[in-house]
């Protein structure tokens, strides 16, 4: 196999500037509406003492996985080595960096008081698996770096396979470290669940190749630059894949739950309620976020049809926030159980299943921080060179044919 | 977060910096204490490190039940009051406020209002719902 | 406040202040000084249970004991004096704009029925001040803290906000300020963008009162004390009497027991 050749796309079309102006509007109302919250405190949005994390949580948590998740590609081509897959390690390596700057940035901005932040990065409490998350999203920033920076300079390629391999074993422990924020809830029915952290690294994997394939697509088109039927279909059956293993893992979640008899209220809340739960999981998630993208990655009338695939990515990216809003809304919305077996009712909405209807602005900086990771991508594959020239069949390598 | 307060942070610490020099500069017509021959601690001392004592006690109180008055925020404002046109103390919403005269001078922001009385007690507060 | 509906309180306190005495006498030349320096301005009727200069210790638990049974349905005396001692409720007329979901709530009534009997019991529910506190355990910031005296509180000059600790709370004791305030109370700063709850009225115990829902209750239902004092009231009532912990299977060792529940 020759080499792939690198460029940076040559970014002066006027559909490249569109989507800049796009983007970076998505951003300036997610910055807006950041500051509307700030101004006038969290009684603009649908959250509450109830329902304490809302929409943005939604957004973050969800661009955080993924952003984990992108990462695989490369990881699959510089430790398993998935040679085909090589030539994207670079876009990959942008990619979780974008995600993963996107994902913060919300959580940062929905904080009471972001104003302190710099004060309170200053003074961590170890205890806590939200001080450690900090210190590994921000190592993972500087591991990924270091990984691209081998990928992308001579003299650092042959430290490529070591620096992969430890971007993959962080990136493990950073998705554990996210889904551990939910596990270490004890008091929350919904989230006392050992697996909820190998859960979410489950999850990462589908929802960050699903991106990195929509942003993958998207750049060879409007670039011009052509993608061969080999690639796509790769990429297709992998989807297929981690979509699988990661409704493997929901089934064993939420099986798990149903033997558990404390929690087991909660799971006949979530899975047979008449409720907004219910219905995104089963119809948004099961449904149309694993079963069609499936079908689509493995009945032949669909190999390599981008258009298929690139619904079948839309969709996997759709049913994950669908989860991600079911995880963590649906999981709040149901009551705490503090007096077993009694009926419980108070002033303060003990013992009452909790609404929730995001408002625009919370909505709005979730959104937000979407445009961040893409403008950082978009800038990105112009500044520097990720993207190959051509991912053409013949250019992939022949040993290593898609199974 | 970083990139909408990062900036002013900036600003705010080289402010810091320069303050020695601010010293120099003549000082606004800074409200009397309505009561006191001087203040908690030296005068100049306090011009200088009044923040770092109210920190300091802070964190004293809050973290280990320390209640000495001598630096308590609540205390300051038993001699440090002005007074509006109604004889009513002003608050630090309003810019007559003691604190507020330098710190509108020297262009530093303080947050401790959004919670923190900035006025008297009205009348031994404190001592409401006691025993006998 | 009439004499009786501080008497259990008082008892308590009066107890310590005789385990501080002595420490008190040889300090009081010290504190004599401080006071003369402060103007003579430590001229309150009560008596200091602790110097003020003195940092709390872990020789002391504070707690509180509910007894259910004395605690009527219709009652919600020790929620308005809370309201009334930290400004929220009708104890301020902020929070105007917040949902009633949104507005803060240190203190609620609770009633259960037994849902085979019927029987209702009434209760108040608050910060459970753990011995292993979760909101402190998963606090990025170490806002949400527990002083060496076993009370919980959030130095609120910490908190950034994030409410992870009102995730990991499993009283609901925890509220978010969702707006502006205006009418605090000079001895509980209150303030938008911070996580606040119960803190068994620290400012009231470091003068060596008691809480006002215990000073307020007019059965006398909620005992404070403290729980490591062998001669105390609520320690010797604990070691006789059962109690039980709410959610007792997480193992949090609470400093908030109730009875007949
Ligand atoms: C016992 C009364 C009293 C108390 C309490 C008090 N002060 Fe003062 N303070 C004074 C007096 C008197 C002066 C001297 C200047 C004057 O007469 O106004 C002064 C001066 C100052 C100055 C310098 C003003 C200047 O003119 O440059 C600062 C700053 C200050 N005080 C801050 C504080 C702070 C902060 C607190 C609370 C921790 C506090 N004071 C408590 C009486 C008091
Ligand atoms: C003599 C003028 C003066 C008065 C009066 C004054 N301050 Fe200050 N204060 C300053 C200056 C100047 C700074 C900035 C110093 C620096 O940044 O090093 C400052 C800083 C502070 C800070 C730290 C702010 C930060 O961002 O670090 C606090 C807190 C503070 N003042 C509280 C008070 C309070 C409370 C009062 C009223 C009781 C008060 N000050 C009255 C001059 C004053
Ligand atoms: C988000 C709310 C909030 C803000 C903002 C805030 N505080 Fe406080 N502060 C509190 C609370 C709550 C206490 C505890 C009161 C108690 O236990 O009596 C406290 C106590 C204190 C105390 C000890 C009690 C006293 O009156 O002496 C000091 C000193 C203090 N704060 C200083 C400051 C200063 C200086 C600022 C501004 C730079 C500030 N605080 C901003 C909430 C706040």
């Amino acid at each position: 196999m020759k080499p792939s050749t690198f460029r940076e796309i040559s970014g002066n079309s006027g559909g490249y500037w569109a989507l800049l102006v796009f983007l970076g509007l998505l951003i300036a109302v997610g910055l807006g509406a950041a500051w509307y919250m700030e101004h006038n405190g969290h009684w603009v949005t649908g959250m509450n003492n109830q329902i304490v994390w809302g929409m943005p949580h939604v957004f973050a948590v969800f661009l955080i996985v993924a952003a984990s998740g992108a990462l695989n590609v490369a990881t699959m081509a510089s430790i398993f080595g998935r040679t085909a897959f090589k030539p994207l390690s670079r876009l990959s390596g942008l990619l979780a960096i974008a995600l993963l700057a996107g994902g913060l940035l919300v959580l940062v901005l929905d904080l009471g008081r972001p104003d302190r932040l710099i004060m309170a990065m200053m003074n961590l409490n170890f205890m806590s698996i939200f001080a450690w998350n900090i210190i590994l999203y921000n190592g993972f920033f500087v591991i990924v770096a270091v990984y691209l920076w081998t990928l992308m300079e001579r003299r650092g390629n042959r430290f490529t396979r070591g620096a992969g391999l430890f971007a993959f074993l962080w990136r493990l422990i950073l998705t554990l470290g996210t889904g551990s924020i939910f596990g270490f809830l004890v008091a929350r029915q919904a989230y006392d669940a050992a697996i909820m952290a190998p859960l979410f690294i489950a999850l990462s994997f589908s929802f960050g190749l699903a991106i990195f394939m929509l942003v993958l697509f998207a750049s060879y088109r409007w670039s011009g630059r052509p993608l061969g039927d080999d690639m796509i279909h790769r990429l297709q059956r992998l989807l297929g894949l981690f979509v699988v293993t990661a409704l493997l893992f929901v089934a064993i979640y939420h099986l798990t739950n149903l033997y558990a008899a404390e929690h087991r209220d909660v799971e006949q809340f979530i899975l047979d309620g008449n409720n907004v739960y219910s219905g995104l999981f089963w119809v948004g998630y099961i449904l149309l976020g694993s079963l069609v993208p499936m079908a689509i990655a493995w009945f032949s009338p669909f190999r390599a049809a981008i258009g298929w695939v690139t619904t079948a990515a839309v969709l996997v990216v759709g049913g994950g926030m669908a989860m991600i809003y079911v995880i963590i809304i649906g999981g709040q919305a149901y009551p705490l159980q503090l007096f077993p077996g009694k009926a419980v009712s108070s002033s303060f909405f003990d013992g009452v299943i909790s609404p929730y209807s995001p408002t625009l602005a919370e909505t709005l900086l979730g959104i937000g921080g979407v445009g961040i990771a893409l403008a950082i991508v978009v800038v990105g594959i112009r500044l520097f060179k990720f993207l190959p020239l051509s991912l053409e069949d013949a250019r992939v390598d022949a040993h290593d044919k898609a199974e | 977060m970083v990139k909408r307060y990062g900036f002013p942070l900036l600003l705010a610490l080289l402010l810091a910096a320069g303050t020695p020099a601010l010293a120099a500069a003549p000082l606004p017509d800074i409200p009397k204490a309505i009561k006191g021959e001087q203040c908690v601690e030296d005068t100049g001392f306090m011009r200088r490190n009044h923040m770092a004592l109210l920190e300091h006690q802070r964190d004293d109180t809050v973290q280990r039940g320390i209640r000495t008055r001598q630096h308590s925020l609540k205390h300051c404002f038993t001699c440090h009051v002005v007074q509006d046109d109604h004889s009513q103390p002003v608050t630090a919403a309003d810019p007559r406020h003691f604190c507020r005269v330098c710190h509108d001078y020297a262009a530093v922001q303080v947050d401790c209002w959004q919670c923190h009385v900035s006025i008297p007690e009205p009348s031994a507060t404190s001592l409401r719902g006691g025993q006998p | 406040m009439s004499d009786e509906k501080a008497l259990s309180g008082e008892k308590v306190m009066n107890n310590k202040i005789d385990s501080y005495k002595r420490r008190f006498l040889a300090q009081s030349a010290v504190i004599t000084g401080a006071a003369a320096l402060g103007g003579g301005l430590v001229l309150t009727r009560v008596v200091q249970a602790r110097p003020a200069s003195q940092a709390v210790s872990s020789k002391n638990r504070w707690g509180l004991l509910i007894d259910t049974r004395k605690c009527a349905n219709d009652c919600d005396a020790c929620v308005q004096a809370c309201e009334m001692e930290h400004g929220w409720g009708r104890g301020s007329s902020d929070e105007q704009r917040s949902s009633p979901a949104q507005k803060a709530q240190w203190i609620r009534k609770v009633t259960l029925r037994d849902r085979t009997t019927g029987h209702e019991t009434s209760l108040p529910m608050m910060c459970q001040h753990c011995a292993h506190p979760p909101c402190v355990d998963v606090c990025p910031t170490g806002a949400s803290m527990k002083r060496d005296d076993g009370i919980v509180l959030v130095d609120k000059h910490r908190c950034i906000g994030c409410r992870y600790c009102m995730m990991a709370c499993p009283y609901k004791a925890r509220s978010f300020i969702h707006e502006d305030l205006h009418g605090q109370k000079t001895a509980s700063p209150r303030g938008k963008g911070t996580v606040e709850s119960c803190n068994l009225c620290v400012h009231r115990v470091d003068q060596g009162k008691i809480p006002a829902c215990a000073e307020a209750c007019p059965e006398k239902a909620i005992l404070f004390g403290d729980l490591k004092d062998a001669d105390s009231e609520i320690a010797r009532r604990l070691a006789s009497e059962p109690s039980t912990e709410i959610r007792g299977d997480l193992r949090l060792d609470l400093g908030v027991r109730y009875q007949n529940i």
